[in-house]
């Protein structure tokens, strides 16, 4: 078998004297989908952000195809043009037009010649949807529509691996399942990806493994069936238990 | 059944064609026509009020005992055509300087908003040099600047430094106002949401091409009417430089009094700079209100 795409071992991670993760380890292997589920507070997005350099880490190995981005000599930009990041407020550029966003890291840093980089756009554009809209600025766009942009803003420059941080949580429900359908699509191509969701739904139709994160520790992890359904801890059972009363399910 | 369907149903050929020219409904004209009602009434009002307060303030003005003699030493419209060419001569100079001293303070103002909002530890030092830099200029009184630089300098006869008074002054006039400048541009930035550049970062931009490409630009729309603000008082306080010696508007005015000693020069002066910063500041007020307007509709969204 290939070596995983993405190898975490033991990560640990604290802001001041706040231990948000410890002992972290996981592996992604090529094509598949890891899944991080867990209570608001129990690092998700923390997690995310270390792999990405965002955030430094205290402790651990990060290795990004087989190379070690955590080590000290790493050039955070080079590592993050291999990855791509969604995040849950979409965080598009307000004063640049759909196009634009989407252009804007293939032209200026993958050096990609101008024409090249839109006619591509244009395709993800048309395959997902928003053809009609690659002039317009994002504030003009539905939230669905805007997290779709965010989406192919970051697969556009071809990720190795891509980090989706709970990017349906601000959306309303109707609105939810284009940008499932839409990650769906992606994990259908062979994208390989790590998401946080409160969607257990979702997370039970892409995930290849999902974890249950806990105060910042891997408390259980496992394929979706089994962990969603028949979790074997009593912290998992009661999380799911309350995923379930809110109807998320 | 058709009776229902507008006036597409009389065109029997395509009995459903909805996309056809729109005509307003008769609720429609009348609304139309009860709206454009009110508004000549609305207008009327306006310009009856408008012609009875500024009438009354002419007639007040103009049976008290003392206008007789400030017409004669403010208001001497003739003398007052006189002078005007002397003065719009010497308000080229307030533009010039306004033109010179503009771009320097933008270019100046915003490398010291870089330095200020940048966290690169090689910069801590210049950090701390533009923090006091604008605390110092934003502290003192202008003319207080112009007057140690305009007269400060030349007493120091330093070989090889101009003691032209013109340059100094306007060197005076760049210093205090990037200090200003730099500070709007300053909160401008610390204003775009640090997501942005978390965005920008995860797609692999530099710190570099993020400042420029994602931060800055909706950093400047921002300040951009509050900048215009500063441009205003720009070129008023150009007139400030006066006090070296130099001609300008304000100067050429002074002169002109000092010769007569009517004051109709003055006013004349005042009219000149109104005529170039009241367009401004319209311009400056419709532009914050459109910018406001767009904030509050992103907010409702
Ligand atoms: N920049 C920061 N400085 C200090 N503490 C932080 C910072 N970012 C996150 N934290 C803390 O780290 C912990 C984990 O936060 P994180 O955002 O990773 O949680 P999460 O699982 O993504 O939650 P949610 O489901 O609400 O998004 C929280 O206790 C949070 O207060
Ligand atoms: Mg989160």
């Amino acid at each position: 078998m290939n070596q995983p795409v993405l190898k975490v071992s033991k990560l640990r991670k604290s802001f001041g004297n706040d231990l948000v993760l410890q002992d972290i380890s996981f592996d992604v292997p090529e094509h598949t989908a890891t899944v991080f589920i867990g209570a608001s507070g129990s690092g998700k997005s923390t997690l995310l952000r270390c792999i990405n350099l965002l955030d430094s880490i205290d402790d651990g190995v990060i290795n990004l195809d087989g190379q070690d981005i955590s080590a000290t000599e790493v050039n955070p930009d080079a590592v993050r043009q291999k990855l791509g990041m969604v995040f849950q407020s979409f965080n598009l550029f307000p004063h640049m037009t759909v196009l634009e966003n989407i252009t804007l890291a293939p032209i200026k840093v993958q050096q990609v010649v101008k024409d090249a980089a839109v006619a591509e756009a244009f395709n993800l554009l048309e395959r997902f949807g928003l053809k009609d809209k690659a002039h317009q600025y994002p504030d003009r766009l539905s939230g669905g529509q805007q997290q779709r942009l965010a989406i192919i803003r970051s697969i556009a420059r071809h990720p190795l691996l891509l980090l989706l941080d709970e990017i349906t949580s601000a959306l309303d429900p109707v609105l939810v399942n284009e940008v499932l359908s839409t990650v769906r699509d992606l994990k259908g191509e062979g994208m390989t990806m790590v998401l946080a969701t409160h969607e257990m739904g979702f997370a039970k139709q892409v995930a290849n493994e999902v974890c249950y994160l806990h105060n910042g520790k891997i408390l259980e992890w496992g394929e979706p069936e089994q962990l969603l359904e028949a979790p074997k801890r009593s912290e998992t059972q009661e999380f799911i238990r309350r995923v379930h009363a809110a109807g998320r399910l | 059944m058709t009776e229902n369907r507008g006036h597409s149903s009389s065109d029997a050929a395509v009995p459903y064609d909805f996309g056809g020219p729109w005509q307003p409904s008769n609720i429609e004209l009348a609304r139309q026509s009860a709206r454009k009602k009110r508004n000549k009434r609305n207008a009327l009002i306006a310009a009856a009020s408008s012609i009875l307060v500024i009438g009354t303030l002419i007639v007040v003005l103009v049976t008290s005992p003392g206008w007789i003699s400030l017409r004669d030493t403010f208001f001497k419209w003739a003398y007052g055509v006189e002078v005007l060419p002397k003065i719009i001569l010497g308000f080229g100079t307030n533009v010039t300087l306004t033109i010179i001293a503009g771009s320097s303070v933008a270019v100046i103002g915003l490398l010291i908003a870089l330095v200020r909002t940048s966290r690169s530890p090689a910069l801590t030092p210049f950090r701390f040099l533009a923090m006091v830099y604008v605390d110092v200029f934003r502290g003192i009184p202008m003319l207080l600047v112009i007057l140690l630089i305009g007269f400060g300098i030349p007493a120091l006869q330093l070989r090889g430094v101009t003691n032209n008074v013109l340059i100094l002054g306007t060197i005076a006039v760049i210093i205090t106002y990037s200090a200003y400048v730099a500070e709007v541009i300053r909160s401008g930035i610390l204003t775009v949401h640090p997501s942005q550049r978390a965005a920008a970062r995860s797609l692999g931009l530099s710190h570099i091409q993020t400042l420029r490409h994602v931060v800055l630009p909706q950093a400047l729309k921002r300040v951009t009417p509050p900048l215009l603000n500063d441009l205003v008082a720009l070129i008023k306080d150009t007139g400030l430089i006066s006090i070296l010696g130099v001609t300008d508007a304000v100067r050429a005015a002074q002169i002109q009094t000092a010769k007569t000693f009517n004051y109709t020069p003055y006013v004349m002066a005042a009219l000149v700079f109104l005529a170039v910063t009241i367009p401004l500041t319209r311009a400056t007020d419709r532009m914050l209100r459109k910018s406001l307007e767009k904030q509050n509709a992103q907010w409702q969204a």
